[in-house]
Parts: structure tokens; sequence; C-alpha cells
């Protein structure tokens, strides 16, 4: 609970209807799309404007009550959780477009703006922001720079970071800072942006940001390649990138996945085969065509037993279809669904489909893996029920493994859906002690009063599990 | 307010009869939330959101909170349009926990003594009971034609009511006279070799005040080929109780419909109004735990079928169909579609109509605020609701707009009229513009 004086400050700021603690507002405000965190805020707020955003952070530093920026609330790792209490910062009257720049091929956001606006409103004007999140039609694009997001078309362009040429952010003493800018070249001091993108709310408050665009592809096409052996699957990956093509979209359904699509969504997808990859190109019309006709050669050349080139557009969403319904699919078998993204260098693609699946037997739990194989980030998801408590420990050790195997094949804990709450246990996995002392110095420097989503990337002692609310 | 022994009372009753596991299925992506009307129009409120909805539900059955004022707006300020849950990946039945949830809170909580006997007189009085509903109707058929209405109008006396209970006022269509409403057909041959035997599920609304859209209705199923019985002995659906946490009532009625048509030997029942439909779609969910009409529910609900979708399986595409030129739009029936899946079919009949330039409009899916009795009792977010719609409507430039249920037709109409654009653009039933192509193309030539 905030005392009173607080919460007449937080009201003369941002007025009183941008303040709610109803029972019923704060338990809404409570979670986010990760399964086992729930922790209820003390407040829920929505600044109007940046300076609004300056004043509330300089209160909350002062009384030293946490702040929790939310978007959408469609975190995978609980980083929008308010574990530990405190203010919901939301964005819902700053979600403005501010500038579309033509000649200098840049777009300027507001954090609350939802990131497939953004794609619609560049598209209109002939431009191309590639970052597509899975989420994108609900997430916000505060919410992807903080959580540095990836998505579909990252083989080839990269994610949201990639992007990102400027910011304003609210530093937690209520300073507003500007880094970057339209600038092509800039080394004028540290490059704040790249370590704001990605920090998860624990620096500060992104208040704007300045995006590159780039022109639209021409066209682009698609297909399908079914395999018997996950190791030609992997060696295809390899060989098509070996041959100096990058394609857009490069995804992979791994048996389990595909057995419970087909069961779903009865597309005609033969079960007995062992994985399933759908590559997707753009660019110029001929060299699409040429891409596409050497990815099928090289694909056959792989040993796929059938490799399906989608003619038109109707074709290409039919194949596209297998990949869209995973989640879908998965989702229905049982109440609980677990999704992971641990991630590994793509040449070990095959070797880690092949622990996960090890390990699941091991441990005894449901695991379905599909992916992004072009950039060696899978989704290892496991299928189980929160109020099985016996079950969920072994869920927990059968993850810790592969987090365990990701890194020892030269691969990180997360690919694209943060560290969080929920896989700040792991963290000195891959950084180790050393990497979490300089990156908590960071921290440190930027908010002495730990008020910046607290409770997440670090936890509280390194190699403790985190407690988990249900 | 609800009063604290009512919150205990509705708490243990969630703890009793709420479906756990359909809660638990719900993941909190959040994917729901992009189309959710109330969500978009709260201005991202997530109290306003099935993923909220949701949670609260769950964290009444889990004690977390109390089921207090809050809830129960959240709760009340659902369309129940269930656009959320085609879009859902774990597939969770977000209509019925809602329904299940208000049926608690209504049957627990001392409602005040104004919206009691509005909930009265439209539940128990008037819905369940043709015989009333036509009465009603028949008053208002004097009301119109007596002069009444103009005097009315010309008094202002409509200015007392709120905004859009006066606009409503005016759109509500010319209905029949009361000998008219009660000499309905109980059976009618096909007019073409016949292919099918359908029994035609009237409803209330649509069998007094869009009488004439029956009556159309029934003649393109003639013409595509079908012999109608319609039972005599049938009932409301039971929707509109059923989706205001009157739950006991909408099974009564349902058992009375699944007698009155479980004999008539017909291949489907038939609805042209999506809302009913998907009501009775749903029979085998609201008597799944009954023994003794388990069964019957579920024979009675795969006979469910849209007419959009029986006259596209008879081909009635494709005959011949003409309308002088315009521009033809569809809106949605959020039941017909997210309830029984029927989208493709109504377009696929529009386009077949020559002379008809047939132009989407842009979230043709979203409700558009009517929902039952949501715009009389909702009325503010109902009209933010239709403000939008409207502006998509304008956007397509079309001069007719298709609907497929009576809520959305009416619903339309009042955007029209609110507009302002009554001289311009006219909301029909897309069974009236079908009847009026099939007759136009076969009218003689220089008439």
């Amino acid at each position: 609970m905030l005392n009173d004086k607080v919460k007449h400050e937080l009201i003369s700021i941002v007025g009183a209807d941008n303040v709610q603690d109803s029972r019923a507002s704060l338990l809404v405000y409570s979670y986010d799309a990760t399964p086992q965190f729930q922790s209820m805020p003390d407040a829920v707020v929505a600044p109007r404007n940046t300076d609004e955003v300056a004043e509330v952070l300089k209160l909350c530093n002062e009384h030293h009550i946490p702040v929790v920026p939310r978007g959408s609330g469609t975190n995978l790792s609980a980083g929008t959780t308010p574990v530990e209490g405190g203010i919901v910062l939301l964005f819902k009257h700053m979600q403005d477009i501010v500038e579309i720049d033509e000649e200098n091929l840049t777009v300027t956001v507001q954090p609350g703006l939802i990131t497939l606006d953004l794609i619609n409103a560049v598209e209109a004007r002939g431009l191309f922001y590639p970052p597509d999140p899975s989420s994108m039609k609900i997430s916000t694009m505060g919410g992807n720079l903080n959580e540095n997001s990836g998505g579909l078309r990252g083989l080839k362009y990269g994610v949201t970071r990639d992007y990102v040429m400027g910011l304003e952010v609210v530093l937690p003493n209520g300073d507003i800072i500007h880094t970057g800018g339209k600038l092509a070249k800039d080394v004028a001091g540290y490059d704040l942006t790249r370590l704001f993108v990605g920090s998860e709310g624990t620096l500060g408050v992104i208040t704007e940001a300045t995006m590159k665009l780039v022109p639209m592809p021409e066209t682009k096409k698609t297909i399908l390649a079914l395999y018997e052996d996950i190791e030609a699957a992997a060696e295809a990956v390899s060989s098509i990138i070996a041959h100096r093509i990058i394609p857009t979209t490069l995804e992979f359904l791994d048996r389990p996945t595909l057995k419970v699509v087909e069961e779903y969504a009865q597309i005609g997808l033969p079960t007995d085969i062992e994985a399933v990859l759908l590559i997707e190109q753009d660019g110029p019309q001929e060299v699409v065509d040429h891409d596409i006709e050497k990815i099928a050669a090289l694909c056959r050349d792989n040993q796929a037993i059938r490799v399906d080139v989608a003619k038109s557009e109707l074709e290409a969403d039919a194949l596209r279809t297998a990949r869209r319904t995973a989640l879908s699919a998965l989702a229905r078998l049982k109440p609980t669904t677990i999704l992971e993204d641990a991630t590994v260098p793509r040449s070990k693609i095959a070797e880690m489909v092949r622990a996960i699946n090890d390990i699941a037997r091991e441990y005894k739990v449901d695991i379905c893996t599909f992916g992004h194989a072009g950039d060696g980030n899978l989704h290892p998801t496991c299928l189980t029920d929160v109020r099985n408590k016996e079950e969920i420990h072994r869920v927990e050790q059968a993850f810790e493994a592969i987090f365990h195997q990701a890194v020892e094949l030269g691969g990180t804990i997360t690919g694209e859906h943060g560290v969080g709450a929920m896989k700040s246990p792991y963290l000195h996995l891959k950084l180790g002690d050393e990497g979490i002392a300089a990156m908590k110095g960071i921290k440190q420097a930027f908010d002495p009063n730990n008020i910046m989503n607290p409770g997440k990337m670090f936890a509280k002692s390194e190699r403790k599990r985190v407690v988990v609310h249900t | 307010m609800i009063t604290k022994q009512e919150r205990q009372r509705i708490q243990t009753e969630f703890q009793e009869k709420m479906d756990y596991d359909e809660l638990l299925n719900c993941m909190r992506c959040g994917f729901c939330l992009p189309s959710c009307p109330t969500y978009i129009e709260s201005g991202y409120d997530e109290a306003h959101s099935p993923r909220g909805r949701i949670a609260l539900m769950k964290a009444v059955v889990d004690g977390d909170i109390e089921p207090d004022d809050d809830v129960k707006r959240s709760l009340d300020m659902c369309l129940g349009c269930r656009a959320c849950e085609p879009v859902c990946p774990s597939g969770v039945n977000y209509g019925h926990l809602l329904e299940q949830a208000r049926d608690i809170i209504y049957q627990n909580h001392d409602l005040s003594a104004t919206t009691k006997a509005i909930r009265n007189i439209a539940f128990k009085g008037l819905f369940p009971n043709q015989g009333r509903m036509r009465t009603m109707t028949g008053l208002l058929g004097f009301y119109q034609r007596s002069g009444l209405q103009k005097a009315a109008r010309l008094t202002g006396i409509m200015k007392i009511l709120p905004d859009n209970l006066a606009t409503m006022e005016k759109v509500l269509p010319e209905v029949p006279s009361l000998k008219q409403l009660k000499n309905r057909p109980d059976h009618l041959p096909s007019l073409v070799p016949q292919k099918k035997k359908a029994a035609f599920f009237s409803g209330c609304l649509m069998d007094s005040m869009f009488m004439s859209t029956n009556d159309a209705t029934m003649k393109l199923l003639q013409y595509a080929g079908c012999e109608i019985v319609i039972p005599d002995s049938q009932a409301c659906c039971g929707a509109l109780h059923g989706h205001s946490g009157e739950k006991q009532q909408a099974k009564e009625l349902a058992k009375r419909n699944i007698i009155a048509f479980e004999d008539t030997g017909a291949d489907y029942i038939i609805t042209n109004a999506g809302g009913c439909g998907a009501f009775l779609h749903d029979y085998d969910h609201l008597l799944k735990d009954d023994p003794a009409w388990a069964e019957r529910g579920k024979d009675f609900a795969a006979k469910i079928k849209d007419i959009s979708s029986v006259l596209v399986e008879l081909g009635f595409d494709e005959l011949p169909l003409q309308l002088p030129d315009q521009v033809v739009t569809y809106q949605d029936s959020c039941h017909l579609k997210n309830v029984q899946k029927t989208f493709l079919e109504p377009r696929q009949l529009l386009h077949a109509i020559d002379g008809v330039q047939y132009v989407e409009m842009n979230d043709a899916d979203r409700c558009c605020g009517s929902a039952g009795i949501y715009n009389i009792v909702e009325s503010e977010m109902s009209m933010q609701i239709l403000d939008y719609k409207m502006k998509q409507v304008e956007t397509t430039q079309a001069k007719t707009i298709a609907t497929a249920n009576p809520g959305c037709l009416l619903q339309m109409k009042l955007g029209i009229e609110r507009e302002g654009l009554s001289d311009t653009i006219r909301a029909v039933h897309i069974v009236d513009l079908l009847l009026e192509a099939y007759e136009y193309t076969r009218q003689p030539v220089g008439s």
C-alpha cells in the first residue's frame, strides 16, 4: 500500500483518472504471460508525457518505491510482474508515431505504440520495419525495446536492437537524457542506446525512440522441406548459409511438435518424419526466384524427403500454417504451457534438439521443440500442469539441464524472451560471477536505490531458486 | 453495492461452480487483447480485457480478491461478442466462463428495484412468451400507425429518453399488425424440386418485429429447394437469459425447443439470427450436466445452421441474382462468426449478386456494440464502439450494409441515424437483400 501522501502527489502529477489502486485494478496488473508468477502492485499509474514520467520517477526514487514499466504484458520471463510491489507504469497515453522521416528513413515513436501499428504505418509509405515478434499484434514498442525482441525475420534482418538509432530516456533521478539520433555515424561518448535496449526496464524508462527503416522488399517466396532425420535438416540449414544464401526466415519443427500440430490442424503433414523446415526469402523477384530454386535443391541434396515450393501467396500461407499453429496446438494439450528460448550457434542445432529430447526423457516430462533454426533460437515448450507440484519440480530440473546444455554448446539461456525474474537464477551460467558483477556495477550507477524493476535480471542470491508464486 | 454477505455467497459459489480447468487453460499470452472491443475502447484497460476478466474470475476462486463492485463492473462491461475465442491459442471457452460467472453474481446479488423490474419484464414476462411478444409488437405497430408516433415526435416527448433510446425509437422497423402476427404458417412446400427438409427456428424478435425478414428467409429456402416445417410450440432461444445471468430459465427454454424440434425429421434447423443460432448451437454445453437431456441437446445442436450456410450448400449463389449497381458491405454477427464459424458464406452470397460491388469494411468482424441489451444498459461504451464502426462503414462508401442478426441490424440503423446518413445509406438483413436480388432478376422486362 502506498501512503496517502505519496498517492496524493502521484495524483497531482498525472491526474486522478490515471492513478488506480482498487483491488481489481491491482489484480489485473499482477501478472504477465509467464506461468507461475503473480504478485500485486501497490498502484497503477499512467503518465501522459515524458515530463510526468520524470516527476513520477523522482517521487518514487525519493520514497524508494519500485517502478515496473509495462506495455501489453506479453513478457515471457516475468519481466513485467511486479514481484516486489510498487508502481506499474502504463503507457496508454503515449502511443503516438511522432514522425516518419522519409528523407532519413527513420520513424520516431512513443513507447505505448503497438508494434503492428508501426509496421502498418510505415508499409503504407513503402517502407519496412523488419522485427516481427510473434506477439506483434499487441506488443508495444516500449516492450520490444526493453526486451530487445526478435522475431521470425531475425536471421536476415536482425532484431530490435539493429533498428534503434536514438532514445529519450528518463533516469531514476528524474533526469531526461537523449542518446544517439538520426545519424548513421556517431561515436560521441559511450553507446548508451545499445545499453538501454534489452535492459528490461532495470535502468530507466524509455519515453521515445527513433528507429531505422529500410526499403520494402519487392517480393517473397516460401518453401517447406520434410526430413526423416534431424541431422539432415540441420545440415540443410548449414548448407544453405554456407552457399551464401541468407533467407528471411528459417523455421524448424521437431517430431513431437509435428505430431500435435497435425492432430490439431489436420493439414496433411506426415507424422513419421523427424523435422520440418519452413524457409522464406524476400527481395527483388529474380534474386528470390534464384535463391528459392537453390534452397530447394540444397534441401533435396541434404536428404529432404519432400520439398514444397508455394506457387501463390495462398499456398505460402498454407505452408506457414504449420509453424503458426505450433503454439496453439501445444497450448491445448495441457493446462500449463511453459515456453523457453534457449539459443545455440546454428551449427549446433541438431545436437541441441537431440539433447532436449534426451533431457525430456530423463526427467519424464513432455517437451516439444520448434523455433528459429536459422539463428539457433529454439523454443523447447513444456506441457504440464501447475497443480502437479511434483511434475513442476521435474520440469524446473529439466529446464535447468537445458540451460546448462545450451551454454555448454556455446549458447545462451535466453535468445529473445529476456532474463526477468524467471531466468535470473541461471544468469551466472552465461555470464559467470565476474560478468554479473560488471552488470551490477552498471545497475548501481544508474539506479542506486534499486527502484527500477527490482527483482529482475539478478537473483537475490546467485544460485538459489526464485520462490514461485502460484 | 454488493454487500459483504453477498460477496461471501458469490465467492463460495465461484469456488463450487466455476470450471477451474478452463480458468487455468488461459496461459495469459495476451493474444486476445487486440480483438477485444472494450479493451481498445477503454484505452487499453486490462480490467476490460478477456485476459483480465479471466484473471479476476480465477482470483475470486483462489480467494485472492473478493467479488466486489469492480469485479462485477469488469464482467458487466463485456459485450460477450466472443471475438477472443477464435484468436486464443489455448482455445479457452471464454463465453462459457462469462455466462457461469454472471449467473452466480446475478443470482446472489440483490439488484436495485428498477433494474430488477426491467430484467423481470424482459426475461420472465416478454421473451419466453411468444403471445406477449406479439401483443407488444402489435402495440408498437398501433403506436406507429395511429399517428401517436408522429405526435410523440412532434411534442418532443422523446427528448426525455436517453439519447440513444430516443434515436432507437426512430429506427425501429414498421411492424406488422397483430392479425398478421398471429397468422403464421407451420408448413411450406419447396418451390423447386425438393432437396432437403428444413425446420425453421423463427425466433421471438425475428418473428414479431422483423416478421418480413422471416418471410423472406422462408421464401429463399423454398427457392433453394427446401420443404419447411415451423413448429408452433417452439420458444425463445434463451440467449438473452443465458448471457445475463439467468441460466436456469435458459435451460427451461432449451428443453422446450428440443421437444418442439425433435420429431420434425428435418435435415437442419435453420436460424437467421446469429445471436440465437450461437446459443442454440451451445445447447449441448448448456445441458451437459443434465443426464436426461445432454444427448438430446447434442443432437439438437448438431442440426443448427445459419441461413447463409444452407443457401451456399444448396447452390443458391449459382442462381441468377441481380440488383441495381451499388456498393455493399457486410457487418459480421459476432456470434455467427465466433461461435458458429460462419463468415465466408454471407460474403460468398453477396459476391454472387450482379451489380453489387462488395467492399470489405475494415474490422468487419469487430462487434458493433449492440450485444443483446448491452446498448441499453451500457449505452456509453456501446455508442463509442458504434462511432468507430460507422467510421469504417463510411470509408467503404457503401450504400447498403448487410447484417445477419436483428440486434446488429438495429444497431447499424441507429448508427446511420446518429450520423445523419439515413438518406444515403441503408442497413438490411442479408436475406432481405438476397430476396430483393432474386426477385429483381425475375421481374418482367420494362416493369
